[in-house]
C-alpha cells in the first residue's frame, strides 16, 4: 500500500474559504439556504464551512443538518456486510429552502443519488445544489456533477481517496492510496 | 460488530451481548426515522416477509406490520382461523406452501412452545418468533429492555421486578434473559402457584410480598393475568389477586423513591394495575408501544441483510 498527498492542510484551507465565497456568491446571507452535511464523512467538510462563514465572512446563524443515507442506499443485501447507519440531525424544515448537500468526495455519485431521495422525507426543498472537496472525475456511474468542487482528481478504480481532519486524525490532509 | 451472530431471532436465549447492542444502536436509527414528516425509508424494497399469526393479537401483529411497511418491504397476512390449518395442513406444509411465493422472511406466533426452533430447521427462509406459547417472546423483551434504556440511560446494575403471572409468561422468560444478559438484576413477583418451581435455577429471586418487591426494584413489569391459558384455578378470585398484587396509586406513592412502570399490554385496568397509575408519568407504557416499532425496523433490517440476493 503506497500514499501520495494530493491536498496539505494549508491547501485544503485555501480550498475551503474560496469554496465560502463562492456560496456567499449565489446565496449570500443564506436566509433561505441551508447545508446538509452527508454523513458520515461530509459533516466534517461542512462544519469547516459554516465556521467560516460565520467567523471570517460574519454570516450569522448558517443552519446546518446531518443527513444519514444508510437505509437509501441502493446496495443493501448486495455486500457482505450489514450497512451501519450514522445519526441524521435535521432540525429544521427543509421545504421551500435552497439546500447545500456537502460531502467530502465525490465517486460514483451512488450517495447522493440516495441523499436526494433521503431528503425528501424531510420536506420538498426548493432547490438542490451539491459541494464537494473533491471530485474524482471519469468513475461517476449516475448523471450527478458537483456545483461547487474542491479540486478535481483522477484516480483509478484500485484508488482511493482518503480525506482527514485535525478533529478526528490529527491533520487535514487529502490522500491518494494506492491498495 | 455490525452484523447479528444469528441467522433467525428466536428467543433471546440464542443472543449474545452485543446482538442487543446493535439492534438498540440501529433502532435509535429507525426511532428516528419514524418521527420525520415522511415516516419511510427504502430498504427493504425486494424483501418480502410474510406475518404468520397462528394465535390471536393485536398490537405485535400491527407493530410488525407497520415496521415491515415503514422499512418498504412487501408484506403478506396470515391468521389461523381463515385457513387450511382448520382443514389439517401441517406448520412444515402451510410455511412452505408460502415460502413457494418467494417470501424471504416468516414472522410468526403458535401457542406451541417451540415452534419457531422448529420451523428454522425446516425451512429455508429467517424466522423471527413473535410468541411461542409460554416459551419466548423476544421482540417485547427487546423493547422493553430498549424503554428501561431510554428512560434510565443503561439497563446494566438496574433491578428490575416482573410481577404476575411468571409461570405462562413468554414475556416474563424473554425479559429474563434479556435482562440478565445486559447485567440488570431480576426477580419475580406473583401467587406462589404462578411462579414456576425451578425459577431459582435461572438467577432470578423470588418474592411473594409487593411491596417490598417495589421498595427493592428500579423498574415494576406488571404482566396480564393471562385466564386464557388456565386450565385451573391459581388463586381464588381476580379481586384477591387484585389485593395483593395489583400497583395502585397509594401503594406506588408510599414507596420512598420513584420507579419506572411498565406493562406489556393490553391491560386488565383494575386487575393487576389501576388507570391512575397506568396513565401516570411514572408509566412508560406507551412509550413501550412506540419503541416496539423502531425496535422490530432495527430487527428485521439486520435480519434482512443477512439473507443474501
Amino acid at each position: 500500500m503506497s500514499q501520495k498527498v494530493l491536498l496539505t492542510a494549508k491547501e485544503i484551507n485555501i480550498i475551503l474559504h474560496r469554496l465560502a465565497c463562492q456560496l456567499i456568491e449565489n446565496h449570500l446571507d443564506f436566509k433561505d439556504t441551508v447545508l446538509i452535511g452527508i454523513q458520515p464523512r461530509g459533516v466534517r467538510v461542512a462544519e469547516r464551512l459554516k465556521k467560516i462563514l460565520e467567523e471570517e465572512y460574519h454570516i450569522e446563524s448558517i443552519r446546518l443538518g446531518y443527513l444519514d443515507i444508510t437505509f437509501f442506499r441502493d446496495d443493501f443485501r448486495r455486500g457482505d456486510k450489514t450497512l451501519e447507519a450514522n445519526k441524521t440531525r435535521i432540525d429544521f424544515l427543509v421545504e421551500g429552502k435552497k439546500v447545500v448537500f456537502v460531502d467530502d468526495v465525490l465517486y460514483t455519485g451512488r450517495s447522493i443519488r440516495a441523499a436526494l431521495t433521503a431528503i425528501q422525507s424531510f420536506g420538498r426543498p426548493a432547490e438542490i445544489e451539491l459541494l464537494t472537496l473533491i471530485d474524482r472525475r471519469f468513475s461517476r456511474h449516475l448523471p450527478i456533477q458537483p456545483d461547487y468542487r474542491g479540486r478535481q482528481v483522477d484516480a483509478i478504480n484500485e484508488e482511493k481517496v482518503e480525506v482527514t481532519w485535525k478533529e478526528q486524525d490529527g491533520e487535514d490532509t487529502v490522500f491518494l492510496v494506492n491498495k | 460488530m455490525s452484523e447479528l451472530s444469528v441467522d433467525h431471532l428466536l428467543g433471546i436465549k440464542y443472543l449474545q451481548k452485543r446482538d442487543i447492542d446493535l439492534i438498540f444502536e440501529t433502532a435509535d436509527h429507525f426511532k428516528e426515522v419514524i418521527n420525520r414528516p415522511i415516516k419511510k425509508v427504502p430498504s427493504l424494497r425486494d424483501v418480502t416477509i410474510a406475518n404468520l399469526f397462528f394465535e390471536n393479537s393485536t398490537r405485535t401483529k400491527l407493530s410488525f406490520e407497520l415496521a415491515e411497511k415503514r422499512l418498504s418491504a412487501d408484506v403478506i397476512n396470515f391468521s389461523a382461523s381463515q385457513s387450511s390449518v382448520k382443514k389439517g395442513e401441517t406448520l412444515i406444509d402451510t410455511v412452505n406452501n408460502i415460502l413457494s411465493m418467494k417470501v424471504d422472511m416468516v414472522v410468526m406466533r403458535h401457542p406451541n412452545p417451540g415452534a419457531g426452533v422448529f420451523l428454522s430447521q425446516h425451512v429455508n427462509a429467517s424466522i423471527i418468533n413473535a410468541g411461542d406459547g409460554a416459551h419466548e417472546h423476544p421482540t417485547q423483551a427487546l423493547l422493553d429492555s430498549y424503554s428501561i434504556r431510554e428512560r434510565l440511560g443503561e439497563v446494566a446494575g438496574k433491578k428490575v421486578v416482573i410481577v404476575g403471572d411468571i409461570l405462562y409468561s413468554r414475556v416474563a422468560l424473554s425479559n429474563i434473559f434479556a435482562l440478565q444478559l445486559q447485567g440488570a438484576e431480576v426477580k419475580v413477583c406473583g401467587p406462589k402457584t404462578l411462579i414456576p418451581k425451578y425459577i431459582h435455577t435461572l438467577g432470578v429471586g423470588v418474592e411473594t410480598n409487593l411491596r417490598k418487591a417495589l421498595e427493592w426494584c428500579d423498574v415494576a413489569n406488571m404482566l396480564r393475568v393471562q385466564n386464557e391459558r388456565m386450565d385451573i384455578s391459581y388463586f381464588p378470585t381476580t379481586r384477591e389477586y387484585a389485593q395483593q398484587f395489583q400497583l395502585n396509586k397509594t401503594l406506588l406513592d408510599s414507596l420512598n423513591k420513584e420507579i419506572v412502570v411498565m406493562h406489556p399490554g393490553p391491560i386488565n385496568r383494575g386487575v393487576e394495575i389501576t388507570s391512575d397509575v397506568a396513565d401516570s408519568g411514572q408509566a412508560i407504557i406507551l412509550n413501550q408501544v412506540e419503541n416496539g416499532v423502531a425496535v422490530r425496523m432495527a430487527v428485521i433490517y439486520l435480519l434482512a441483510s443477512k439473507i443474501k440476493q
